[in-house]
């Protein structure tokens, strides 16, 4: 993957933050009377809009972080070039998850957290999805390997389905799970089953099947494993017991 | 004790049932020897998954020490281990595991549910938790508590040893048969080849590997 590194007529200055360990440093400062709505935005906001001009719908500053709100088919494209452009560097994915209204004209809208520790920002994406599409999202992760995870529990909570994820299941559910997706508005709190469903259908669960092969990362290695340890794993090891 | 020699000079060792004192001599039921024995060693397979395994801690920390109780060996292969303490919510996730835990210890074995979320649920009233793993598995002791303190786990844990000194080896309903081996699984072994492949083990007539 490419770092997208400029050339060095294009890097930028070296900037001395508040708190670094620059002796010039000034110290740093607890900001204050920062308004709920408004307010400085982040500057990267506007360089996404001059950018991608269709794809931005609206810029939101809420207590100082700065949300921007994007065509769900351009996400991808903004978050590579975010993440390669030397004057923004958002080279840390903190979170994707979902949020979900009870509003039928926006419904549900998939969140990704950015954070350029370079030059110590923070940025919000957002994508809604209009009500009646499929719920479906970019997958970042040709970006940020660390999306795996964070869009399989996205998947698992919302059923966010994301396109180009590399294996896409459920995370913190068994994949085994046949009442649907929590962390939504319709899921009632105690899950659709009984409990005695619910107990039955967990009990029913094999604890040695838990790991998948492709989680223990046996499949691709496991021709070049020596023969008595392949002999061992084909033969079922005993692990755990 | 009562088994004394007669004093030299006599033809041989003779073993004489009379008392020849007052002193050394304990009558007692073979019940009551071995279960004093097993009340006070009960080894702990300590299961914790919330903030009651903290508690849990502290008390077998030398504060509250645990080692007071013959418990200060802590199992962490239920193979070896007496009492399940289930400290903490379990999640439907976990419920199999916990399940498989529990049918790896040998007979005899015991259950502490500690703290209101292993008991009942407690506040997680929701999709992911089990409703009390009681309805998993068979609990001798609850612990009330959110998490329990320490002196009320100790409680619990005496509660249990009273429970185990009034235990009859007579009584086999006692046993518990609850245990489902599943004879199509790779790691099944039939309960006799498991007997015989341990023995000897234990001291006691209900102590078996295989544990039925």
């Amino acid at each position: 993957m490419s770092t997208g590194l400029a050339p060095a007529s294009e890097t930028p200055p070296r900037i001395v933050y508040p708190g670094s360990a620059d002796p010039n440093a000034p110290r740093p400062v607890t900001p204050t009377g920062i308004p709920h709505r408004g307010g400085p935005e982040n500057p990267s906001a506007a360089a996404i809009r001059a950018q991608f001009p269709d794809a931005v719908r609206r810029v939101d500053v809420v207590w100082g972080e700065t949300t921007v709100v994007v065509a769900g088919d351009k996400v991808l494209e903004i978050v590579r070039w975010l993440h390669d452009q030397p004057l923004h560097l958002y080279t840390y994915l903190s979170d994707v998850t979902a949020v979900e209204f009870r509003d039928p004209e926006e419904p549900i809208a998939v969140v990704w957290h950015l954070r350029s520790l370079a030059y110590r920002r923070f940025l919000r994406l957002k994508a809604e999805i209009p009500p009646g599409a499929p719920l479906e999202a970019d997958s970042v992760w040709p970006v940020f390997k660390g999306a795996d995870w964070l869009e399989r529990e996205c998947y698992d909570m919302f059923g966010i389905r994301f396109r180009g994820h590399p294996d896409l299941r459920r995370i913190l559910m068994w994949e085994q799970y046949l009442e649907g997706f929590p962390l939504r508005k319709d899921f009632p709190l105690r899950g659709r089953f009984s409990r005695a469903e619910q107990l039955r259908q967990a009990l029913a669960a094999n604890p040695e099947a838990r790991y998948s092969m492709e989680e223990l990362s046996i499949a691709d290695a496991f021709e070049d494993l020596p023969p008595s340890m392949r002999a061992r794993l084909k033969g079922g090891e005993k692990t755990g017991e | 004790m009562g088994l004394t020699t007669r004093p030299a000079g006599g033809t041989g060792t003779v073993v004489s049932y009379e008392p020849q004192s007052s002193e050394g001599w304990v009558a007692t039921k073979l019940d009551f020897l071995v279960n004093w024995g097993r009340a006070n060693s009960l080894w702990p397979m300590p299961f914790g998954t919330a903030c009651c395994a903290i508690e849990f801690m502290a008390t077998a920390a030398s504060k509250f020490d645990l080692a007071r109780f013959g418990m200060e060996r802590m199992s962490f292969s239920p193979r070896q281990a007496d009492v399940l303490i289930c400290a903490g919510r379990v999640p439907f996730k976990l419920a199999p595991i916990i399940r498989r835990i529990w049918q790896q210890m040998p007979q005899p074995k015991w259950c502490i549910s500690m703290g209101a979320c292993a008991s009942s649920g407690g506040m997680f009233d929701n999709y992911a938790v089990v409703q009390g793993i009681d309805t998993i598995i068979p609990v001798d002791v609850y612990v009330p508590g959110c998490p329990p303190r320490p002196e009320g786990l100790l409680y619990g844990i005496r509660m249990l040893q009273e429970k185990v000194m009034r235990e009859r080896m007579s009584n086999t309903a006692r046993l518990r048969r609850e245990m489902e081996p599943d004879p199509t699984s790779r790691l099944f072994i039939p309960p006799p080849a498991i007997d015989e492949l341990s023995e000897p083990f234990g001291n006691s007539v209900n102590q078996t590997r295989s544990a039925l």
